[in-house]
């Protein structure tokens, strides 16, 4: 099998994979997490100030969502198909509520009436807050395997299995995580009584996030099995965690000192670290069977060819740098304080 | 009902509304495109409100089209795993560049478009409508070249057997310009083209009805109509090109268009009719060998009928597709008149002043996004029953494991969620439209 910098094929394309997913995080992380805040605001110009925040970017940050999709489709097709069906009702959830958040965004200011704006609060909220749990809850259901047979065929429950304590527990933390992560972005974006409001209500929340952090953290290590196999074998990984542990407790320090932007670094690299750490963890597995482990999906069995694989990274060496370069642009074009206008929503 | 039938109700569904806007914002793009290089050069202030105006609409249809295309991207995971398997490492490398080149480019650059009107320079704003316009059409063209593939497969090889079996590359470029797929693009894009400038020249149609906005309008109007002319006539070139190639590739496609049994015969040509699949007749106005002489030049040359393939691996639905491709072609060949009797008035300077000719200009609309429909319905429809053609069945292609209640749950919350998107939808262009450019307080003469 062919390699680059002793990497074959399939890892590379799982990192590839891991990145977006872990910009996904923690771009849109940004974005559904102050969603998730929207109705802790009273005054109706915070909710739309805080909607505006995001408002030309949110867009731009999905595209992370659509490359990662296409990147597991492309790349690891068998896991795509795999993990979709198998998890067929969190999916069309987070779909549908996707959608109702797009038209939470467009259409909420849209009309002066009361009742309409209220209306489209509660949903932009609502999808907001679930879309969070619900990739929480994915996550968790992937740390713990699905009931895969033979081929690949998924055995388990149809409409309510993947709802399990762990799941749900990762599903909070994921939801915790992340409005620490809009609540950071938002106190960047704002000022006056939004960013007083903010302060305040990013300093009750934050010991949802350390505490939900902590026992989630040490839940998996005692209760999943097999997730320390690795670090003991390795055991220079274990910085992962450590530096993953560091990232949380210097989150809070950086808040108290006003140090937002540095803060949301923090917080962006507590997203990329414990991904880091899951995906060390896992590979090459990508879906285990809690069957059987010889019907795990991994990264050798779920791939495309060397020679998809290779025209694929090719396209993403070209490609990279031009998104990177949109992106770019586009976040410069938008520094700064929220200021209203006629093309604000 | 059983799994494979909701399965494809529920992606003919969410398919056939996520394509009602992204036709509609590539054809605005083009115009926005125009109207913007207009008014950077120029000056003139009309050419700026149509593009603001334009830009409103052009950010909801895009806007539903976005969120409406994700859902198309995981549909094939959760209700077509086999399919996906299959195909996945074929598609990989499209939808791989999709995203980084085409999706990539239109939604960054589509916030600066929208909201950018007061941050940067207008030579930058119109480069970044000139990067969302762009990335909407490569958009495309990785989709379009996707199920082109699906059409007539090239530069793959199969490997593995039954549950196992899959497609894998062997030629990125041979598998890119497969027999379809440059006929297809310039098609959909053409298409698009005439979505956008159709809603263009209802809208300004209306308005000079009402005898608002009539400057602006005029220009609008005008600038759409040389498009939509263009287009159509063009179009023509392209759909003759295309099925050609369905004459070549996919002969029981053809057939079905036409609804032609013989194994081998002379096939006429339809104006319109109805195709009984029991019988195996037409009933219908006809040109007798006409189909023969579209494809071969000759009125008696045989073409492939349904008889010459088993049963097995026929289109089913045979009458529908015989509509569907019908309705396309009518209506093509009426915008064709339509667009060329309106130039021809302009040309004797006599453009707005029939009336009934805006009012079926303000009806048009609905005309080019019927045409993409039930085209791409008769393409969708005469590729069964297979999915990649010649290689994998649809109903071999949808998922296993996921049950039909599963299904059936999430095609009600589609119908439920989509009803309301397309209501709002309607709500807004509508409210947009009434509402119009400026206020009307101000007259076109303030705005000189």
């Amino acid at each position: 099998m062919e390699t680059i910098l002793g990497l074959d094929y399939p890892t590379l394309w799982y990192l590839v994979v891991g990145l977006l997913f872990s910009g996904y995080a923690i771009l849109e992380g940004f974005d559904y997490g102050a969603g998730a805040w929207h109705l802790f605001f009273k005054k109706d110009l915070s909710r739309r100030i805080a909607i505006n925040a995001i408002g030309p970017l949110w867009d731009a940050n999905q595209v992370w969502l659509i490359i990662g999709g296409g990147a597991l489709f492309a790349g690891f097709p068998v896991m795509y198909a795999t993990m979709l069906s198998a998890m067929y009702i969190p999916f069309m959830l987070f779909l549908m509520l996707l959608v109702l958040r797009s038209a939470a965004i467009k259409f909420r200011s849209a009309e002066e009436m009361k009742w309409w704006r209220r209306t489209w609060d509660i949903v932009y909220f609502v999808s907001n807050t679930l879309i969070a749990f619900l990739l929480g809850v994915v996550l968790g259901n992937l740390l713990q395997g699905f009931e895969i047979g033979e081929n690949f065929g998924y055995q388990g429950g149809i409409f309510f299995s993947f709802l399990s304590p762990y799941a749900l527990m990762v599903g909070l933390t994921t939801l915790f995580i992340f409005m620490t992560q809009g609540a950071i972005f938002l106190l960047l974006k704002t000022e006056g009584r939004l960013h007083a409001r903010l302060t305040f209500l990013l300093k009750k929340g934050m010991i949802f996030f350390i505490l939900s952090f902590a026992f989630t953290s040490f839940y998996t290590l005692i209760y999943i099995s097999g997730v320390t196999d690795k670090f003991k074998e390795n055991p220079v990984f274990f910085i992962l965690p450590a530096l993953a542990f560091l990232a949380v407790a210097n989150v809070p320090r950086l808040v108290s000192k006003k140090k937002y932007e540095y803060a949301l670094v923090f917080s962006s690299l507590t997203m990329a670290f414990l991904l880091m750490l899951v995906a060390f963890q896992m590979y090459p597995v990508l879906l285990p069977s809690t069957i059987d482990p010889k019907y795990s999906v991994t990264i050798y069995n779920a791939a495309s060819s060397q020679k998809s694989l290779g025209i694929m990274l090719t396209i993403v060496l070209i490609g990279a740098p031009l998104l990177a370069m949109y992106f770019l642009f586009l976040y410069r074009t938008f520094n700064g304080k929220v200021k209203l206008d006629d093309t604000s929503y | 009902m059983d799994t494979e039938i909701l399965a494809r109700i529920q992606f003919a569904f969410t398919v056939a509304f996520h394509y009602i806007y992204p036709p509609l914002s590539i054809g605005l793009g083009l115009l926005m495109v125009i109207f913007e290089g207009l008014y950077l050069k120029t000056g003139n202030k009309h050419y700026e409100v149509l593009t603001r105006f334009w830009l409103k609409v052009f950010a909801i249809t895009f806007g539903i089209g976005v969120a409406t295309g994700i859902i198309m991207e995981f549909e094939f995971g959760t209700n077509w795993s086999v399919y996906s398997k299959y195909v996945g490492d074929i598609f990989g490398s499209a939808l791989a560049a999709e995203g980084l080149f085409a999706f990539g480019l239109e939604s960054t650059f589509l916030g600066i478009l929208i909201f950018g009107w007061n941050r940067v320079s207008p030579k930058v704003h119109f480069i970044s409508t000139i990067g969302v316009f762009l990335g909407s059409m490569f958009s495309a063209v990785w989709i379009v070249v996707a199920n082109s593939w699906q059409q007539t497969p090239a530069g793959y090889h199969i490997v593995g057997e039954g549950l196992n079996a899959r497609a894998e590359i062997t030629d990125f470029w041979e598998m890119v310009f497969n027999p379809s797929s440059v006929d297809r693009i310039i098609h959909v894009w053409q298409g698009a083209f005439l979505a956008g400038a159709f809603l263009v020249l209802s809208v300004h149609a209306y308005y000079l009805l009402k005898g608002r906005y009539v400057e602006i309008s005029r220009r609008g109007f005008k600038i759409a109509l040389i498009v939509a002319t263009v287009i159509s006539l063009t179009q023509l070139l392209s759909g003759h090109s295309s099925a050609d190639g369905v004459a070549k590739n996919q002969p029981a496609k053809l057939a079905a268009m036409e609804g032609h049994y013989e194994a081998s015969s002379p096939a006429d040509l339809y104006l319109f009719g109805w195709v009984d699949d029991k019988t195996q007749e037409v009933r219908g106005i006809k040109l007798p060998g006409g189909l023969s002489f579209l494809v071969h030049q000759d009125f008696n040359a045989p073409i492939t009928g349904l008889d010459a393939f088993p049963k097995e691996d026929r289109p089913t639905q045979v009458n529908a597709v015989f509509q569907f491709y019908h309705i396309m072609v009518a209506i093509g060949l009426f915008l064709i008149g339509l667009t060329i009797y309106a130039s021809f008035l302009w040309w004797k300077k006599k453009l707005f002043n029939k009336r009934w000719l805006l009012k079926i200009f303000a009806f048009s609309v609905l005309l080019p996004q019927i045409a993409n429909q039930v085209g791409w319905f008769a393409a969708e429809m005469g590729r069964q029953p297979w999915v990649v053609y010649g290689h994998l069945r649809t109903n071999e292609a949808f998922s296993q494991e996921v049950s039909s209640n599963q299904i059936l749950f999430s095609l009600i919350l589609f119908f439920v969620v989509y009803t309301i998107l397309f209501l709002l939808f309607l709500y807004s262009l509508n409210k947009k439209i009434k509402k119009g450019p400026y206020e009307e307080i101000q007259t076109d003469l303030q705005l000189v």
